[in-house]
C-alpha cells in the first residue's frame, strides 16, 4: 500500500480524568473518503483538532505527507497542503463571496499596495473553485446574504483554492436541507480524486453512500475501521455506537 | 442617501477650501483651527487602521501621538539650545527640520508599536484594551518624571521648525504641510484596505480561524496593523507639537487616547472619511459648544451616546449607508 497522506500514530490527549482521544491512529490514502463516526462526545472535534493544530496532543504524532506536522501551528499544517472546512461555517461574513475564496490564494499577504481584486491570477483561481462548487454566480455577493446551505459550499470553496493535499471537513452536511446534502454529497463525491477527505458526519445516510472506509469513535478510541460493509457488519461497533444488545 | 465617495470628495473639498477663505479674509485662527482637526484626523487614521481594519480596541494610542510629540520636542529643543541631544555612543544633534523630526518620529513610534504590539497581542479583548491603556500610561508617568524635559510642565519650542521651500510660519503653509500629509496617509489607507494584506487583516477581525486555517497568521497580521497605525499617529504627534510649539504629558494621557477613538467612533469605524469626520466635527464642537460652556464635554458625551445607539457606522454611515461591497 502506498504512504497515507494523512495519518496520526496513537494520539492521545486527557483533560484531567477525561480521556479524548485514546492511543487513536487512523490514515487516509490518496483518492479516498475516510468517515469518522461516532455518537456525541466520541471525541471526533478534539482529534480534528490535535489533526489541524488547535489542540496540541500529550502523546503521540501526525504525519502529513509522511511529515511530522505534530507541533506546526496551523497556519503552517495549511501551508502543507491541510484544507478544512469547519463545522460551524467560518466565513468573513462582511466581505463578498469573491473576498472569501480569494484568502485561500493568499500564500503570502505582505502586499500592500495593489488591490487584491487586480491579480487576476489569484482571482481566477479563487472564481474556478467558486465554479466547482457552483457559487461563480454569487461572487458578488455579500457572504452574510448567502443562505446557510451556500455558506456551506464556500466553506468548501475556500479550502478548495488552497490546492490542498488532504482535507478535513466537519460535519459539512451540517444544517443542510436534502436537496442541498445531494448536492454536495455528489460535489465531494467528485472531490476525493482531487484530495483525499477525512470527514467527519453524523448523517449515516451520507457517510455510507461516501466513504471507501469507515473509522468509529468511542469513548476516545477508535473500536473499529473498516469499509462500509465490514462496519454495517461489526457486531462491536452495532453494540457501541448503536446501542444493540449482544 | 449620499454615496460615499462623493461624501467624501465634499469633506475633503472643505478642507480645501475653509482655509484658502479664511487666509483671503485674513482669519488665521480659523486656519490653526482647521490646522488642529486636520492633525487629529491624521493621528484617527492611524488608529482606525488599527481598529477599523484590524478590530484592535486600542486605548493607548496617546503613547504613540506622545512619543511623536517628544520626538520633535527633544529634537527640536536641543537644537534651539545648541546642545546634542546624545554624545555617546557618538553626537547627535537636534534639528529643526521638519522632514528629519518626522522621520525620528516615525521610526520611534513603529519600534514602540511593534514592542507594545507584540506585548498586547497576547491578550484579547477587554484585556488588549487594558493593556494598551496601561502603556500609554506607563509613558505618560514617564513623562511626568523626565525633569530633563520639563517633566510635568513640558517643553515649549520658540519657533516652528523648517520646510525646504515654505514659510512654516505662515499657518496656510503649515496647514498645507499637514492636509499634504492627511492626503498621502487616506491613499495609503484606501490602498490597504483593498491590498492582499487589507483583505487578510479585515478577515482576521471577523473569523481567525479561518485565516489560520489558509494558512495566515492572523496575530502577525494584527501586529502589523498595529506597528503601521502607531507609526501613522507618531506622524501626527510630531506635527501637533509643532503646531502648539509645545510638548507635554498630557499628549501621552489616557484622555488622548480617548479623544483619537472618539474622532474614529463619531465619524465611522472602518470608513476612510470616518477619522477626518469626526476630528472635523470634534474641532467643531470644541469652538461652538466650548465657547457656550465649560462643561461642554458633557454635550459631546451625549452626541456620542447617541451615535453608538443609533447610528452604529458613525457620520458618514449615517450620511451614506452601509459601506458598499466592492466585487
Amino acid at each position: 500500500m502506498t504512504d497515507p497522506v494523512l495519518a496520526t500514530y496513537g494520539l492521545t490527549k486527557r483533560f484531567g480524568a477525561l480521556t479524548a482521544s485514546d492511543n487513536v491512529s487512523i490514515d487516509l490514502h490518496a483518492g479516498e473518503i475516510h468517515a469518522l463516526i461516532g455518537p456525541n462526545g466520541a471525541g471526533k472535534s478534539t482529534l480534528i483538532a490535535q489533526i489541524c493544530g488547535g489542540l496540541t496532543p500529550d502523546a503521540g504524532r501526525v504525519e502529513l505527507l509522511r511529515q511530522d506536522v505534530t507541533h506546526l501551528p496551523t497556519e503552517a499544517r495549511a501551508q502543507a497542503g491541510l484544507g478544512r472546512t469547519f463545522q460551524i461555517s467560518a466565513l468573513a461574513m462582511e466581505d463578498t463571496v469573491l473576498q472569501n475564496a480569494l484568502l485561500g490564494t493568499l500564500s503570502s499577504p505582505w502586499r500592500f499596495f495593489k488591490p487584491a481584486l487586480a491579480r487576476h491570477d489569484l482571482r481566477d483561481r479563487a472564481m474556478t473553485a467558486l465554479d466547482q462548487v457552483g457559487l461563480a454566480d454569487h461572487a458578488a455577493m455579500r457572504t452574510a446574504e448567502l443562505s446557510h446551505g451556500l455558506r456551506r459550499q464556500l466553506e468548501v470553496a475556500v479550502a478548495l483554492t488552497l490546492k490542498p493535499k488532504a482535507f478535513v471537513m466537519d460535519e459539512p452536511m451540517a444544517g443542510l436541507g436534502v436537496d442541498g446534502s445531494k448536492r454536495m454529497t455528489g460535489f465531494l463525491d467528485g472531490l476525493r480524486q482531487q484530495a483525499p477527505i477525512l470527514l467527519v458526519e453524523h448523517d449515516m445516510d451520507v457517510v455510507f453512500a461516501l466513504a471507501d472506509r469507515i473509522s468509529v469513535l468511542v469513548y476516545g478510541k477508535v473500536i473499529a475501521t473498516g469499509t462500509v460493509d465490514e462496519i454495517r457488519q461489526s457486531r462491536a461497533v452495532r453494540e457501541a455506537y448503536l446501542g444493540e444488545a449482544s | 442617501m449620499i454615496r460615499e465617495r462623493y461624501l467624501n470628495g465634499a469633506i475633503l473639498a472643505l478642507l480645501f477650501i475653509v482655509p484658502l477663505w479664511a487666509h483671503l479674509a485674513d482669519e488665521p485662527f480659523t486656519i490653526t483651527l482647521a490646522t488642529r482637526a486636520v492633525i487629529f484626523a491624521l493621528a484617527a487614521v492611524g488608529l482606525n487602521i488599527a481598529l477599523g481594519l484590524g478590530g484592535l480596541v486600542s486605548l493607548g494610542h496617546a503613547a504613540f501621538f506622545g512619543i511623536g510629540g517628544y520626538a520633535m520636542g527633544i529634537l527640536a529643543f536641543h537644537a534651539q539650545s545648541f546642545t546634542p541631544v546624545a554624545e555617546w555612543p557618538f553626537v547627535i544633534h537636534g534639528t529643526k527640520s521638519m522632514p528629519v523630526i518626522w522621520l525620528v518620529a516615525v521610526v520611534t513610534s513603529t519600534i514602540a508599536a511593534l514592542i507594545i504590539g507584540i506585548l498586547s497581542l497576547r491578550t484579547t479583548g477587554v484585556y488588549f484594551i487594558m493593556i494598551t491603556l496601561a502603556f500609554g500610561q506607563m509613558l505618560y508617568y514617564f513623562a511626568i518624571s523626565w525633569r530633563a524635559y520639563g517633566g510635568e510642565d513640558g517643553l515649549s519650542i520658540y519657533i516652528r521648525n523648517d520646510f525646504p521651500g515654505l514659510n512654516t510660519l505662515i499657518p496656510l503653509h503649515f496647514y498645507g504641510i499637514c492636509l499634504a500629509i492627511l492626503c498621502v496617509a487616506l491613499l495609503f489607507n484606501a490602498a490597504l484596505a483593498r491590498s492582499p494584506f487589507g483583505l487578510a487583516l479585515n478577515a482576521a477581525r471577523q473569523t481567525p480561524a479561518r485565516v489560520q486555517a489558509v494558512g495566515l497568521n492572523p496575530t502577525r497580521l494584527k501586529l502589523v496593523a498595529f506597528v503601521i497605525s502607531g507609526a501613522v499617529t507618531g506622524l501626527a504627534g510630531a506635527l501637533f507639537a509643532d503646531l502648539n510649539r509645545f510638548v507635554s504629558p498630557a499628549m501621552f494621557s489616557w484622555q488622548m487616547s480617548g479623544e483619537i477613538m472618539i474622532f474614529v467612533i463619531l465619524g465611522g469605524v472602518a470608513r476612510l472619511f470616518g477619522p477626518v469626520t469626526g476630528a472635523v466635527l470634534f474641532v467643531g464642537f470644541e469652538l461652538v459648544l466650548g465657547g457656550l460652556s465649560d462643561y461642554w464635554l458633557i454635550y459631546l458625551g451625549f452626541l456620542l451616546l447617541l451615535i453608538v445607539l443609533f447610528a452604529r457606522n458613525g457620520v458618514i454611515g449615517l450620511l451614506a449607508g452601509k459601506e458598499a461591497v466592492h466585487d
